[in-house]
């Protein structure tokens, strides 16, 4: 309770509306269980919400935003809280909404190839429910585990397999969406493409700024019949780095390619013992796929580039374990790192291709400067770094550290002409840098576009995209004449 | 003509003087799709036409990123030319209506080309988009990168938009190898037949980069490796395609089916039964050429009833949405061209009047 009694009363009207609406266990108001919900995969930035709503029904979404809105609540959008740059951290005064609830897969169409589910829906429960019909969904994040469907729509999510396969945006054929009015807007469906503007993509990646995802539509493919992995180590990483844009250049299109330096792989060697190569100063996993003698033609060729530039002995895994066996090193890479530091922060910049083994360099100069580690483990293929910073929070002055080389990491992908987020969102966490790649008029577009959907902006408040007097504090915008774009728009 | 020439700051101040005039502004590129939004301009108030034709040339190219970044007004001709070069390609495959057009109208007319539920439309390939919008401001969406999650994705909402969001100066568009063969067979079968041979193929891992039926005959379009593709046709059957211009005339809507008036662009759950007669079915099922023997309002009610819409493919085709848009999505829709043009400035007579946005 607050000190302002109308406020005190404007609360207990709201949670007794809110308790009306819902089921009594989808309506949280005790302190400890709220805890739970305080913090995303971005564990250094932490709010304890007010209130958390836990829906089991679109219905139910519809009823709570109608009463958030009309009590000018901010609400913000939860799927499995696996966000890693603080997009669903709460609102002190708001309340979250929890769509762990309705997770139910409820069509698996195969004639026209598609899947509607609900938005709690696990990513990889997806591929998993329609495993026996030789079909799959193609994006599949590290995270893929735990994180929700309609997270990886708020943030148009990538995996590994994204190079061939498309992120989020490219595999998602329908969504519904609740509006900040209560309203459903419904975004495609069945079919490719709409009537109207392509409000599915503008949907895909917006960080739940625009509306809530409570249904999803997704487009399945057939499993490839045929898969190769394969690990080739480099004594140097830019042989490595300059081996990926070859591999491109030579027009093949891998199902995956990831690259790991020195650190990321002794770490999760002596996490995973997938029999890593520890001398190696970098390793290139690349994983092909499709039927059989594409595979094998796709194969010869990556092994006549990788050994063109330099690569050691090439280790190619046939059988499935062998192959699962490969990717465990990479797919434990994070945690592997989290055992070789007290902490770590992980960037997400990505970059062209071209500039990959001088940003590399680059970057390991900078950590130095800044008297911190790094790990690098990343989507080679697509050019999104995730360099590991490693710090101690415990230590004094560590945190500001690696916060400081992480801001220099991205400032220079965008230098490099790249961008400050590949696939983790800005949430939060990189609302200054975004006034590095965007200028001031850019950006209050962006904010006329989230005022078209919300004008009020009590969906996820402060995120996804800065102020605009944040970055004129910041100095990392150049505003004419004191003048900003917009002058009449409500800066959030 | 000249094959670079930067006419960004010329086509900026034209916008800026017609916002300080209260002018309208029609864009157009080389103007082989006219036909598609001529309908409109009995309709609108009078204004300037600016023409995007002569902003031309390739800023950036490295063809081991991908990416290709064209002004709008570089002729599609000239883009394709330079990619095959490299042996790439724009794996949507616009039309070239007329035998032409430009970077900046492919984008805004959204139309892909027949590979499109295997390699994406024109939105999948949009990365990066630079624009001028309705107050004159040069603004900058996304990149020139695969992954980029920086702010709303405000690139792809150009595509199909007809213009009406702003002035597109340049387009940053991803691009592919070009597979290593193509082969085209026939199979004679009757449409509900070809229909269900579609949807079979569509659940195996098949090297299919086209599926069209038309008058009698389902031609497949297979892409990729050699060994794949030949395997690939044994499964197939059929025979050889004997139109060795088949996939480019459907390609640029140039096949004797898609001539003459009174023919419909609709979008369907791919394996919805109808409408199948007197249509020509591309996409597998999900994109069908109709020429229906009925009044518009029944047209779209079956279509509606099919789960999916549809538009005459004729000089009303730009308006974007004008009738088919449920009510929210039609506001919404509204409020978001207002958010970037909220005089109405660019090509006013397209998408949803607010006549009618306000009737509901
Ligand atoms: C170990 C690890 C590995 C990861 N690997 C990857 C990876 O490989 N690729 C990748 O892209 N990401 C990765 N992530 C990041 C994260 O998993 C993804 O961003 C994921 O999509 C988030 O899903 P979530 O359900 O946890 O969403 P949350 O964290 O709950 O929310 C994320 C954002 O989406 C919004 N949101 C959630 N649900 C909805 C909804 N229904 N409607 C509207 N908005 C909503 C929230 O408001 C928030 O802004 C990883 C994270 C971890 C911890």
């Amino acid at each position: 309770m607050t000190a302002d009694p109308a406020d005190n009363r404007r609360r207990r009207r709201v949670e007794s509306l809110l308790r009306r609406a819902l089921p009594p266990s989808s309506l949280i108001t005790d302190p400890r269980a709220r805890k739970t919900f305080e913090t995303d995969g971005l564990t250094a930035i932490r709010e304890l919400p007010w209130l958390v709503a836990l829906p089991e029904t679109e219905a139910q979404v519809l009823e709570v935003l109608r009463i958030c809105r009309a009590h000018d609540v901010p609400v913000v959008p939860r799927g499995a809280g696996t966000g890693l740059s603080g997009g669903a951290r709460p609102s002190a005064d708001g309340l979250v909404l929890g769509l762990s609830k309705m997770a139910e897969i409820v069509e698996v169409d195969l004639d026209n190839l598609v899947a509607r589910v609900q938005p709690g829906v696990r990513n990889l429960a997806i591929s998993e429910a329609v495993a026996e019909h030789g079909l799959y969904y193609a994006p599949d994040p590290s995270s893929q585990i735990a994180c929700s469907i309609g997270g990886n729509v708020a943030e148009n999510s990538g995996g590994v397999h994204c190079l061939k396969y498309g992120l989020t945006v490219h595999n998602v054929v329908g969504v519904r969406l609740a509006t900040v009015d209560g309203e459903v807007l419904e975004l495609g469906g069945k079919v490719p493409e709409g009537p109207g503007y392509d409000l599915l993509a503008l949907v895909m990646g917006s960080e739940g700024m625009l509306g809530v995802v409570t249904e999803v539509t997704v487009r399945l493919l057939p499993s490839p019949p045929e898969k190769r992995v394969l690990l080739a180590p480099f004594a140097d990483v830019g042989a490595a780095a300059d081996a990926v844009g070859a591999i491109i250049a030579e027009g093949i299109v891998p199902a995956g390619l990831e690259m790991m330096d020195a650190p990321a792989i002794r770490a999760a060697e002596a996490f995973v013992h997938a029999g890593y190569p520890s001398d190696a100063a970098a390793i290139l996993l690349c994983e092909l796929d499709g039927v059989a003698g594409e595979v094998a033609a796709d194969l010869a060729r990556v092994t006549r580039v990788l050994d063109a530039h330099g690569a050691g002995d090439i280790r190619v895994a046939e059988s499935p374990e062998d192959q699962a066996r490969l990717w465990l090193g990479r797919k434990a890479a994070f945690p592997a790192v989290g055992r070789i530091a007290p902490d770590y922060y992980c960037m997400d910049g990505t970059i062209p291709r071209a500039h990959l083994a001088d940003v590399l360099e680059r970057i390991g100069r900078l950590a130095e400067a800044h008297g911190l580690a790094v790990a690098n483990v990343f989507h080679a293929g697509d050019g999104n770094l995730h360099p590991l910073i490693l710090y101690d929070a415990n230590q004094p002055g560590q945190l500001e550290q690696a916060e400081a080389l992480g801001a220099r990491i991205l400032e220079l992908c965008v230098a490099v002409g790249g961008t400050v987020t590949g696939e983790h969102g800005v949430g939060v966490e990189k609302l200054d840098t975004m006034c590095h790649q965007f200028d001031a008029a850019t950006l209050a577009q962006m904010h006329a576009v989230k005022a078209a959907f919300d004008p009020d902006g009590l969906l996820n408040p402060g995120k996804a995209v800065p102020e605009l007097a944040r970055c004129a504090e910041l100095g990392g915008m150049h505003v004419h004449g004191g003048r900003l774009p917009f002058p009449h728009l409500p800066r959030f | 003509m000249r094959d670079d020439v930067d006419q960004a700051e010329v086509l900026c101040d034209a916008v800026r003087r017609a916002a300080a005039a209260g002018e309208a502004v029609r864009i157009v590129g080389s103007g082989s799709k006219s036909s598609l939004t001529a309908g409109a301009a009995e309709a609108s108030r009078p204004a300037r036409l600016l023409s995007v034709s002569e902003h031309v040339g390739i800023v950036d190219y490295r063809p081991e990123e991908l990416v290709v970044t064209a002004r709008a007004g570089t002729r599609l001709k000239t883009l394709e030319s330079v990619l095959a070069g490299a042996g790439q390609y724009l794996p949507f495959e616009p039309p070239r209506l007329h035998g032409g057009g430009t970077v900046g109208g492919a984008v805004a007319c959204g139309l892909s080309g027949p590979g499109r539920p295997w390699r994406g439309a024109v939105r999948d390939a949009v990365l990066g988009v630079e624009l001028v919008n309705g107050r004159g401001e040069r603004l900058r969406f996304g990149g020139q990168v695969m992954k980029n999650v920086a702010g709303y994705d405000l690139s792809r909402l150009q595509a199909g938009a007809f213009g009406t969001f702003g002035l597109m100066l340049a387009v940053s568009l991803k691009v592919l190898p070009v597979p290593e063969t193509e082969q085209g067979r026939v199979l004679a079968l009757p449409p509900a037949d070809a229909l269900a041979r579609c949807r079979a193929w569509s659940r195996r891992p098949l090297p299919i980069s086209g599926l069209c039926w038309a008058d009698g005959l389902l031609h497949v379009r297979l892409s990729g490796a050699a060994s794949a593709v030949a395997a690939a046709a044994g499964e197939i059957g059929g025979d050889d395609e004997p139109d060795p211009r088949f996939w480019t005339g459907l390609r640029d809507l140039r096949l004797p089916q898609l001539a003459g008036p009174g023919l419909w662009r609709c979008v369907l759950p791919p394996a919805a039964p109808e409408p199948l007669d007197e249509c020509l079915v591309n996409w597998g099922g999900a994109e069908r050429w109709w020429r229906p023997r009925a009044d518009d309002a029944r047209v779209r009610a079956a279509l509606a009833a099919a789960g999916g819409h549809g538009r005459p493919f004729d000089g009303s085709f730009g308006h974007r949405g004008a009738g088919t848009l449920a009510p929210l999505e039609r506001r919404v829709s509204e409020r978001l061209r207002a958010a970037f043009d909220p005089e109405r400035r660019f090509n006013p007579e397209l998408t949803a009047r607010p006549e009618e946005t306000h009737a509901h």
